[in-house]
């Protein structure tokens, strides 16, 4: 959220740098991005060591560690997301709150972001949906442990490793289908509501 | 003009490939119209003023406030200016309904509920309170919209052609309420436009502009009259006055008017005597004679004092201004007439203006 508001409205330095690093996850293979991390936060990597060493800490080869290499997968699409949202609030609205007395902030929480929401929400539940997706990224850093870090892609990729498995990965599969479809229904539905209550539409 | 009362603007904004270099200062209370066509500069004038665009230098005053300044760094954000922005589209709050969109900057300026149902008469918007903007129809918006500037209790109102985007009918709709609401309230306002109907109903002082620039300002019956101005090359060309209903007499069918020293006489209106109404008497339907006619039909016969003679060579004739009484009046007449009479700066004529002729705006 915070990452789109300052790319779609920021004008600072390091702005081209940052939209950059941010788009990174799409253009790089999946597994260099796991590997990436891993290099940054396994238990030897920079960040990683520090971790361990504060809080105990361990991110490689656990269910966290599933979790933020699927954010970091759906980051560009969730930042582009947000960006879209705002870039969608006509700029005249904001003119006219700010002369009607509402100060940066304000005229932020009354009016940008109330605007923004559709989108938003509508980006955070396809993002939600694409992380249960994600493979390349995850089983480079987080690995392939049952119960633990395997996703549905990886569940279905053991699965079809295994003589007979084809069933087993016929049903995950379906799973995979039914839990898409949801997601894109919900968030079409969720984008008509507040869309409706917002008086957009 | 000095600091005070009014309101005083000189900036120098330049964008590649136009520069805008203003000064202007008009007194206020009071309605000082900006005329020009498009591109000449007039929102970015408006956009200076409220505080959204920040020009390269220059300095702004609003009655003895300093809301810009280069020389001193002095730049109040728009929030801090108390100028309500009325805008070409309304820009209404789409989530908010008619009720929370005039109560938002009433709200943050200061709250307390005082006026709500004063402008809700004023522009006829109780029916909408409780609907959302995308309902509305343009004209009901930009109702709103004027609606919801007036109630952020502004110390000046700003208008950017808040008629352009309306056709004909929805503009008719709009200006009566643009005429009582300067009736009604002493708030100064700047009115952006460029239709010159707007000007003369609403306007007191009025700016030119061209090309980035103030060409003239000053009372609207002076700048109209003006032979070496551009508003007298218009076909349109004409005298533009406030003038006072003084009686009726409805067996002849005809209201007497008073504009300064003259008195009018044009077909009976519904206007009660006190009332001020706007007039716009057409450069090209006034006759000049140097004795008084008799057997005609014109009831406007007006001893004026010749002030400025200028040619207008495309259409082969020439703009006389005349001075009646304090107020002024255009005439255009051909070289030839002008040659006959043998009138000249100073000179007395008198005017002859059918009743017919004369535009009335009733307000």
């Amino acid at each position: 959220m915070l990452v789109g508001f300052a790319l779609a409205r920021g004008r600072f330095a390091g702005r081209f740098l940052l939209d950059a690093v941010v788009n990174l996850p799409l253009v790089l293979p999946p597994v260099v991005i796991g590997w990436l991390l891993l290099l940054l936060l396994g238990r030897h990597g920079p960040l990683g060591a520090w971790l361990y060493a504060a809080f105990g800490l361990r991110l490689a080869f656990t269910t966290a560690g599933a979790s933020l290499a699927c954010g970091a997968m759906i980051f560009p699409q969730m930042v582009r997301a947000c960006r879209q949202g705002l870039d969608a609030v006509d700029r005249g609205l904001e003119q006219a709150a700010r002369t009607l007395g509402a100060g940066p902030l304000d005229c932020f929480f009354s009016i940008t972001l109330p605007l923004a929401a559709p989108g938003v929400l509508v980006a955070a539940i396809a993002g939600y949906v694409a992380a249960l997706g994600e493979f390349g990224a995850v089983i480079t850093f987080a690995a392939n442990i049952p119960g633990e870090t395997q996703t549905l892609p990886l569940a279905i990729f053991s699965a079809l490793q295994m003589p007979g498995g084809e069933t087993l990965a016929a049903r995950l599969a379906m799973v995979s289908v039914a839990l898409a479809l949801a997601g894109l229904g919900l968030s079409e539905w969720a984008e008509r509501r507040l869309g409706r209550r917002l008086g957009l539409r | 003009m000095t600091e005070g009362a009014g309101l005083a603007i000189a900036f120098r904004h330049e964008v590649p490939g136009f520069t805008a270099a203003i000064d202007l200062a008009a007194p206020t209370p009071g309605t000082l119209a900006v005329f020009g066509p498009s591109g000449c500069g007039k929102t970015t004038l408006a956009a200076v003023v409220a505080g959204l665009l920040r020009p390269a230098s220059g300095r702004v005053v609003l009655d003895g406030t300093v809301l810009f300044d280069s020389a001193t760094g002095t730049c109040l954000p728009p929030e801090r200016r108390r100028i309500g922005m009325v805008f070409q589209s309304p820009n209404l709050f789409p989530h908010l309904t008619v009720a929370g969109n005039l109560r938002y900057g009433q709200r943050r300026a200061g709250g307390d509920d005082a006026g709500f149902d004063e402008v809700v008469a004023l522009l006829g918007l109780e029916p909408l309170l409780a609907r959302r903007p995308r309902t509305l129809s343009g004209g009901e918006r930009q109702r709103v919209a004027i609606g919801r500037a007036l109630l952020s209790q502004p110390r000046l109102l700003v208008m950017d052609e808040p008629l352009s985007s309306l056709d004909g009918p929805r503009k008719d709709e709009i200006l009566p309420y643009l005429a009582r609401l300067k009736q009604v309230l002493r708030l100064p306002i700047l009115y952006i436009t460029h239709d010159l109907a707007e000007v003369a109903r609403l306007a007191d002082w009025l700016a030119l502009m061209e090309a980035g620039r103030v060409r003239a300002v000053g009372p609207l019956g002076e700048i109209a009259v003006r032979g070496d101005l551009p508003l007298a090359l218009r076909d349109d060309a004409g005298a533009m006055l406030a003038a006072r209903v003084l009686e009726h007499d409805a067996a002849r069918q005809l209201t007497t008017l008073a504009a300064g020293a003259a008195r009018l006489l044009v077909p009976l209106l519904a206007a009660a005597p006190g009332t001020m109404v706007r007039l716009r008497v057409p450069a090209r339907e006034v006759i000049l004679a140097t004795d008084a006619p008799r057997g005609i039909s014109v009831h406007n016969v007006i001893a004026t004092t010749i002030r400025a003679i200028t040619e207008d060579p495309p259409r082969r004739a020439t703009l006389v201004a005349l001075d009646a009484g304090g107020v002024g009046l255009l005439a255009r007449v051909t070289p030839d007439a002008v040659a006959r009479l043998g009138l000249a700066p100073g000179a007395a004529v008198l005017a002859l203006v059918k009743s017919m002729a004369i535009e009335v705006f009733s307000t």
